[in-house]
């Protein structure tokens, strides 16, 4: 018999626009031991599923159907049993580590509650449970961490501490929704390959919920395929990959740029085909005048450190990078949050100040310009960010969004101009030109970032730096943008500086990439060096730590996976940054810093670079 | 910590300074004089009088001996009182005030948290619709209009509570007046409350302690109710100013002797050193609870540091 035995699951949402059918008549099991895996995109329904398991739905949710536990059916199981099995036998940790811990509350007083809710023990019994189970967590110096609030962790901390909290009790379900999605990639290895060791040390069967194909491959032995509310396809992890049946798993699978695989000029999008050939890019033309040139370029903030006598210190967010971008050249940004990837491209805006450094832009120094003259070279760098959503103003309608560049920029042109050049930018970027009078909110995510690239574009600039700009769109939705800004770069002959913390994105788009750690600059390369013969131990880390969509490559490859989290950058580690985290570290590398330096085609700040690179 | 409690000091004599000056040019420019009560005094008199308080001097003048005084924490004699200074008549009115208040906010945070947070858990409910309604009228009466109208119902039609006095210090004495300064209190507290429970409600935090398996109320007290409350800290200090005005009114409706009462008299009789003592005590008292209050926010909030 399953463990658990869901059939005919069915999860409505009163809302005021009527009913919404959010899963509709799901049957799965659950075998003991296993681990199974729920793939889908947003509103496939697959986070709602689980949680009507839980009796966890919002108000306006409500659940039928059968799922059979330990002879209990969950979805009539009356709230004071269910509330009994919440946490003991039944658990489940969640996406943002950040908000799903009170961050009024130490972890002790968080973690001792659930062991004390569920059996009668003495609080320091619980305590030293919970000590327990933060070591079976890797959690360095768990007595102390234990007296501490949630802030005062790490990102990947903390949601090891929401598994060990959700493990406390030895439960024989393990729901994890997205457990891994707000976090790095080299965060993320580590707590994946956490799970599956705890899994098979506390023999927990779990439901791992992600949008993230590459997560399953290595982790689950079943996966369901879910859309729109529906199951699409279900199968062993194999199956689902070498032989997809359903046509909604061929295009996901498609859908996302892969490391292990041959780079393609253009991603499946579903969508329609671009104007442009492939094949047809720029690229990097030799010789040509940079367009962007960064000089030792230095942001740094003052930060209250608190305490009794209150002292501000200075934390150094980019110290020293330089960087070149040629016309029509896209350059990624890779690196961890805190890298001070964001915090480099807002300098070279002049959004914050600089501490040092230069910032030329067709041979000009930013610095040097007043402020008209400054004005005219911002029409000529725009950005685009993360949150499509949230970084429109939803009291505006999409044509007052596209034109007010305009109306700041080109005062010569008129009206029916400007109107002409919106219409223009927004069928350019693929929607229909008629949007004018619509609000933000009306649109897709997707959409929404069409907007902000034709705000961006309406202005015809020379340089777009984007933020993050696909991170918050579903795997899909991401192909169509990453598409898009190829398609106008080919055309338009832009330069992009592309950040993203999703390696295999970045190959994608990008002629060059650099790689930052701790505010500095480890490593430059074109695409194809950085990613077929990566030189810094770092890169090598990052790039070994991105799962591949290919569960026997992902379950036999050989990983340099990180350890630790990233140092404060308020005291960076003395010689190289990357030091403490390295495997290859001597004792040189904690005296001397080494210097950003040419090793073969690349540029590289390590000082055992080149008997590195023979061990490719 | 110690370095903004510094900056926080220091920043604050600029604000008592402008107090300062304003109760007192205010309450000069006001006609008539201390000294022009029920009999008219002989004029050599009066002048003696005022050259004795040294009103016969130039207004900027007085001003700096006032604040020279002060500094040296005296709030010089009371021209109403002849024999009492300004200092002791604080010393008897404060602890009537500070009981009267005191209990007033106690009061509002009790019912007032109570009831924001039921209306919180019963959002959209009539439960949550009363609490709200009731509050909003609590807010829209003014405590000199609901203050007769209690005396009227409890004193004088019902009998159950004296309509006024301090009796021999009874609590039955404290009970009305008590009522109508916190009702207005009960009723933002309310309010606020019920506004941030709903938000902290929706939170992912309280989600994964459902997913852990606590019962709501549990849920309620350790999750909750520390984030629902740091909004209503931070109003405690408008709070406190609210209540001292407001029993400003209310000691005179019950006939409580406290500093409000003096007050009152001070500035009917123009004794200036009264009022003006009376002005910077509770200017010096507000800030200092502010101060307090910003501390006690620091604490509950870990995240809250100064420096
Ligand atoms: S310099 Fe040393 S510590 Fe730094 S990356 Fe190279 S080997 Fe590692």
């Amino acid at each position: 018999m399953s463990l658990l035995d869901v059939s005919n699951l069915n999860v409505r949402f009163d809302t005021p626009d009527g009913e919404v059918h959010a899963v509709k008549d799901l049957s799965f099991r659950l075998e003991r031991g296993e681990t199974l895996g729920i793939v889908g995109e947003s509103g496939s329904g697959k986070s709602q599923s689980v949680l009507s398991l839980m009796g966890l739905l919002a108000d306006n949710g409500r659940a039928d159907g059968v799922a059979q536990f330990d002879g209990h059916n969950l979805i009539t199981l009356p709230e004071a049993q269910l509330r009994r099995m919440r946490g003991r036998r039944i658990s489940m940790i969640f996406q943002d580590p950040m908000t799903s811990l009170n961050p009024y509350l130490t972890l002790a007083d968080q973690m001792i509650q659930v062991v004390r809710e569920h059996e009668t023990v003495s609080k320091k019994a619980a305590r030293s449970r919970c000590l327990e189970m933060l070591e079976a967590v890797s959690i360095p110096e768990a007595d102390d961490r234990l007296d501490r609030y949630p802030h005062e962790l790490s990102g990947g901390m903390r949601q090891r501490v929401m598994i060990a909290a959700s493990l406390l009790l030895n439960p024989e379900i393990l729901i994890a929704d997205e457990p891994t999605t707000a976090l790095d990639v080299t965060v993320q290895a580590q707590i994946l390959e956490l799970m599956r060791d705890l899994s098979e040390r506390f023999e927990t069967s779990t439901i791992l919920i992600t949008h993230d194909l590459a997560v399953v491959a290595g982790t689950c032995e079943r996966v369901l395929v879910m859309q729109g509310g529906e199951l699409k396809e279900q199968g062993e992890v194999r199956k689902i990959f070498y032989e997809p049946q359903h046509a909604y798993t061929q295009a996901l699978l498609k859908a996302v740029p892969r490391l292990d695989e041959e780079r393609v000029e253009r991603l499946l999008d579903g969508g329609e085909v671009g104007g442009a050939a492939a094949g047809a890019r720029a690229g990097n033309a030799a010789g040509a005048d940079p367009l962007l040139a960064v000089e030792d370029l230095k942001v740094s903030f003052r930060v209250h450190t608190g305490g009794f006598w209150g002292h501000t210190r200075e934390l150094k967010a980019v110290d020293g990078v330089d960087l070149e971008l040629a016309p029509g050249e896209t350059l990624g940004i890779v690196g961890e949050s805190g890298c001070g990837k964001s915090t480099l491209a807002r300098a070279i805006l002049k959004l914050v100040p600089l501490a040092g450094g230069q910032v030329c832009l067709l041979g000009r120094g930013l610095s040097e310009l007043d402020s008209a003259e400054m004005r005219k070279m911002r029409s000529d760098l725009q950005i685009i960010f993360q949150d499509p959503l949230a970084s429109l103003n939803p009291r505006m309608t999409v044509g007052d969004i596209v034109s007010e560049p305009l109306w700041t920029h080109r005062p010569d042109l008129d009206k029916a101009a400007v109107r002409q050049r919106v219409v223009h930018v927004l069928k350019r970027v693929g929607l229909e030109g008629r949007e004018l009078n619509r609000y933000p909110h009306e649109f897709s995510g997707g959409q929404c970032q069409r907007i902000g690239i034709a705000r961006a574009l309406v202005l015809e600039p020379k340089l777009i730096i984007c933020d993050e700009p696909v991170s918050a769109l579903d795997v899909s939705i991401q192909a169509q943008i990453v598409n898009l800004l190829m398609d106008l770069q080919a055309e338009l002959g832009l330069s992009l500086i592309f950040i993203a913390h999703d390696l295999a994105v970045v190959r994608h788009i990008s002629h060059r990439v650099l790689v930052m750690y701790l505010g500095t600059a480890v490593e430059i390369a074109s695409r194809e060096d950085l990613y077929e013969r990566p030189s810094h131990p770092y890169t090598r880390a990052l790039i070994s730590s991105v799962p591949i969509p290919d569960p026997d490559k992902e379950r036999s490859r050989a990983r340099e996976l990180l350890f630790g989290d990233l140092p404060s950058p308020m005291d960076p580690p003395s010689g190289c940054r990357f030091r403490t985290r390295c495997r290859h570290a001597e004792p040189r590398c904690a005296e001397e810093i080494p210097e950003l330096r040419a090793v073969g085609p690349s540029r590289v700040a390590c000082h055992r670079a080149e008997e590195l690179l023979e061990t490719v | 910590m110690l370095r903004y409690s510094l900056r926080r000091f220091l920043g604050a004599i600029p604000t008592l300074l402008i107090l300062i000056a304003l109760a007192f040019f205010m309450i000069r420019l006001a006609p008539g004089g201390p000294f022009d009560a029920e009999r008219a005094l002989l004029p050599e008199i009066e002048a003696n009088l005022r050259a004795a308080y040294h009103l016969d001097e130039p207004l900027p003048m007085q001003f700096v001996r006032y604040l020279g005084n002060l500094a040296r924490a005296d709030f010089g004699p009371s021209f109403q009182y002849r024999d009492y200074t300004v200092t002791e008549l604080i010393m008897t009115g404060f602890p009537v005030s500070l009981r009267l208040g005191g209990s007033a906010m106690v009061v509002a945070l009790l019912f007032g948290i109570s009831a924001g947070s039921l209306a919180a858990l019963r959002q959209n409910t009539r439960t949550d619709y009363t609490v709200m309604s009731l509050s909003m009228t609590g807010i829209s009466i003014p405590n000199f209009v609901m203050a007769p109208l209690l005396i009227l119902l409890f004193a004088v039609y019902l009998g159950w509570l004296p309509a006024g006095g301090l009796g021999e210090g009874s609590w039955r004495n404290m009970v009305l007046p008590v009522i109508s300064l916190a009702l207005p209190q009960i009723a933002y507290v309310a309010r606020l409350t019920r506004g941030s429970m709903i938000e902290v409600l929706r939170s992912p935090f309280i989600r994964t302690a459902k997913a852990q398996g606590l019962p709501m109320y549990k849920i309620l007290i350790r999750h909750a109710l520390k984030p629902a409350l740091l909004p209503v800290v931070s109003y405690l200090g408008p709070a406190t100013a609210a209540v001292i005005t407001g029993s400003v009114v209310i000691e005179q409706i019950f006939g409580v002797p406290g500093l409000g009462r003096f007050f009152v008299q001070g500035a009917l009789n123009r004794d200036y050193t009264l009022v003006m003592g009376v002005v910077v005590f509770y200017g010096v008292l507000i800030i200092v609870f502010n101060f307090l209050v910003d501390l006690a926010y620091a604490w509950l909030d870990p995240k809250v540091k100064y420096g």
